[in-house]
């Protein structure tokens, strides 16, 4: 048996690396989407630019807009004269958020009384908007506190001593300076072995059964269970390899900390690429041209990624949906990479991810085997 | 060019594209499972984020700090810890994003008016989600401070001390800030990208494939013939398409429609002539299904889905990858989208985005011509 399976194995491999296709395939996806989500995918909000309508041109409101001209998240783009160009100037895009600061600012200040200021956001992107609410508020509760600390010094100077306050310390854990690149890159290595070992797998079947060739191995003296085998080996090895390029990249390049075991990422990786192997034989089982395999692989690949967690949060999905996510082996992947990359797990965190994506590899290949035997036939 | 060839090939492609019931499936399926998937699966509207609560002091004053986050739509409790260790097992385990941890001392120090810390622990895994995860956390924590010296100042016999400051935030053209009408009109770009994509993929390169194009080679219809007669009925399928995505998007998941339906046909009409002349020139080149599907998959749906501001904010980008944004149809075109459904921008403020529209579509097609040559390589 191993004689044979050797010879199936030497076949495909050379298969695989003759075909420029392959070839192409192998690397140059794995890197553009690599460079392309680490550099393009991101949600940090930097810069905004936003415009300043000053209406009270106090000393006060002055110190209310120094205090967005020194932060990092705004860039103070103009200052407007009127209504009119705060319309026209969310409207043609230049600002994203003006500051629109009543007159009789200063005078209800310094009363005591509660002033108001007006924030117009274009939320066009929400998410863009509510972050960039939250660092408002965040400048705007601090000038508060400052100017009643202030105040209080002011008119009864014994009790500014006894005010009672509560801050809040931030502790951002495992990714203190918010990187949108340190939740994509190694998430990127989860998408690509998707595409790459599902489709690659399915392709290399149906390409066999579109010319002919499958005939001819089918004559041979090797077994299915050899044919199988010899198939999805070559595919398991490149998708291992490839796990470990990307994840070379994502350190050296991108410098994303690698805080966990190279042994707890192989055993997940090991798990998801045989969950992987399996889908992609299913899929040459239903497909007989490659084309209808490109079709199916991208009508699985695709809810298999926007319902991983890769980008966009399962638990902001409704419940039913939430449900159907148990049976995307990305998801556990996800999990168990990410935590190994960033909060450094071990086994005794991540097991039921592994055990699920276990069982899943079981369920897959079972079915997977069973509907492939019977399509040989 | 003649109307009776061009008629004649224009039928021809209809009576493909209808017997072929697999790419009709596409046609039809494809927007509906989108839009859909992308609909429900695209959600960054944290709420009931997960918290984990430690309490050290156990008094009156923490306990009604945690109310506070009970309270909240965005928080919900899901375990109190008794310990540190049962704390950071918690985040670890993803269990919860966000820890509150109150010291041992909090009244006391309330008391004596020093300032008490509350620690946010946030797993920042997510990076935007944590981001927004703290901006609540702080929202909860400065609310409750400020009352509390509201409170202890009237006490004290203050009690004309109001708030000093407070923000009006006025949420243009997303009032709610509702993910769904942020993502879901760029949904309609995704789709118009794969359609036009995976359509002509199918086209060309299917009748090198087949040997049929030398058939139609030795027929006297002229190259642009040829060409305006394949792309005609698509074009017509991915208008069909385009209204049936609008129609799901305004009458499923009620994202308002609030321009002009000139401006999205116009514009609709440009996108797709210069995704179908892209699509039509790679399976020129390429004359194999399988590579031209996957390399028009490349270029359109991968640019589509991260360079075009679709999800991730363009400005945020570094400026290499804004520049080569500028060369991206869909980037164009999905500013388009969000103007003619959120903002109801008038065509006037939209003539920059179409003429880039239009350029883009032009150049496609004059290559897309050029590239075609009526014989037998």
């Amino acid at each position: 048996m191993w004689a044979r399976l050797r010879q199936m194995l030497i076949k495909e491999f050379i298969q695989v690396v003759r075909d420029k296709r392959m070839r192409f395939m192998l690397v140059v996806p794995p890197m553009v989407q690599m460079l392309v989500f680490g550099y393009a995918a991101t949600f940090e909000i930097h810069h905004v630019p936003i415009a300043v309508l000053d209406l009270d041109h106090s000393q006060e409101s002055r110190e209310l807009v120094s205090r967005f001209t020194s932060s990092p998240y705004f860039d103070v783009r103009g200052y407007l004269d009127n209504q009119r160009q705060l319309r026209e100037w969310i409207d043609t895009e230049q600002a994203v958020l003006v500051l629109h600061i009543h007159p009789g600012f200063a005078q209800k200040l310094n009363k005591g009384e509660t002033a108001s200021v007006q924030v117009v956001v274009d939320a066009t992107n929400s998410n863009t908007a509510l972050i960039a609410l939250g660092y408002v508020n965040q400048i705007a509760q601090r000038f508060a506190a400052d100017s009643q600390s202030e105040r209080l010094l002011r008119v009864a100077p014994q009790l500014a001593e006894r005010a009672p306050r509560v801050e809040l310390e931030r502790r951002p854990w495992y990714n203190p300076d918010l990187r949108s690149q340190w939740f994509f890159v190694p998430g990127v290595i989860g998408t690509l072995i998707l595409i790459m070992v599902g489709l690659l797998t399915a392709f290399a079947i149906v390409r066999e059964r579109e010319i002919g060739t499958l005939e001819q191995i089918m004559v041979t003296p090797i077994t299915r269970t050899e044919f199988i085998l010899g198939k999805t080996a070559p595919f398991f090895i490149i998708g291992l390899i490839d796990t470990a390029l990307i994840a070379l990249v994502g350190t050296l390049w991108f410098k994303i900390p690698f805080r966990g075991e190279i042994s707890v990422l192989l055993v997940g990786a090991v798990l998801y690429i045989l969950c992987i192997l399996a889908v992609g034989l299913f899929i040459s089982t239903i497909s007989r041209t490659q084309q209808q395999a490109m079709v199916s692989a991208f009508f699985f690949n695709m809810p298999a990624i926007i319902f991983s967690g890769f980008g966009f949060p399962i638990r902001n999905m409704p419940e039913w949906l939430q449900a159907l996510t148990y049976l995307d082996p990305l998801r556990y992947f996800l999990v168990v990479i990410r935590s190994v990359y960033l909060k450094g797990s071990g086994l005794d965190i991540l097991w039921p991810q592994m055990a699920s994506m276990a069982a899943l590899a079981a369920a897959l290949l079972t079915i997977s085997i069973f509907r492939f035997r019977k399509s040989l036939d | 060019m003649r109307w009776h060839r061009l008629l004649a090939m224009g039928r021809k492609e209809f009576i493909q594209i209808l017997r072929d019931t697999r790419s009709l499936a596409i046609v039809v399926t494809m927007p509906l499972i989108l839009m859909l998937l992308y609909g429900y699966g695209v959600n960054l509207d944290y709420k009931n984020i997960p918290v984990c609560a430690f309490d050290r002091e156990g008094s009156q004053q923490s306990q009604d700090l945690l109310r506070r986050f009970e309270a909240s739509d965005y928080f919900t409790v899901v375990r109190v810890a008794e310990n540190y260790p049962a704390v950071v097992e918690g985040v670890e385990a993803g269990q919860c994003q966000l820890a509150v941890v109150i010291p041992h001392d909090f009244s006391q120090r309330l008391a004596g008016g020093q300032p008490a810390a509350v620690q946010a622990l946030v797993d920042a895994t997510d990076d935007n989600g944590a981001n927004l995860v703290m901006g609540y956390t702080e929202a909860v924590v400065a609310g409750f401070s400020q009352e509390l010296q509201m409170e202890w100042l009237g006490r004290q016999g203050r009690a004309e001390f109001r708030v000093p400051l407070s923000v009006e935030a006025r949420t243009w053209f997303n009032e709610e800030l509702n993910s769904k009408d942020f993502i879901i009109p760029g949904i309609v770009a995704l789709v118009m990208a794969v359609i036009g994509a995976f359509l002509t993929s199918l086209t060309i390169a299917r009748e090198w494939e087949r040997g049929t194009m030398e058939q139609l080679i030795s027929t006297p219809v002229s190259r642009t013939e040829i060409m305006v007669g394949k792309l005609v009925p698509y074009f017509v399928i991915g208008l069909l398409d385009t209204a049936l995505c609008t129609v799901i998007a305004v009458a499923w998941f009620g994202v308002p429609f609030r321009g002009q339906w000139t401006t999205l046909l116009l514009s609709s009409a440009l996108f797709l002539l210069g995704v179908l002349g892209q699509g039509y020139f790679i399976s020129v080149v390429a004359k194999s299904q399988l590579a031209a599907s996957q390399a028009a998959l490349v270029s359109t749906l991968l640019p589509a889905f991260l360079l075009s501001g679709f999800l991730f904010a363009i400005e945020q980008m570094p400026a290499v990858i804004q520049t080569i944004t500028r060369v991206i149809p869909a980037r164009y075109y999905v500013s388009i989208l969000k103007g003619v459904f959120l903002k109801g921008t008038p065509p006037a403020l939209l003539a920059e985005h179409l003429l880039a529209l239009a350029i883009f579509a032009a150049l496609v097609m004059g290559l897309a011509t050029r590239a075609f040559h009526k014989r037998l390589v």
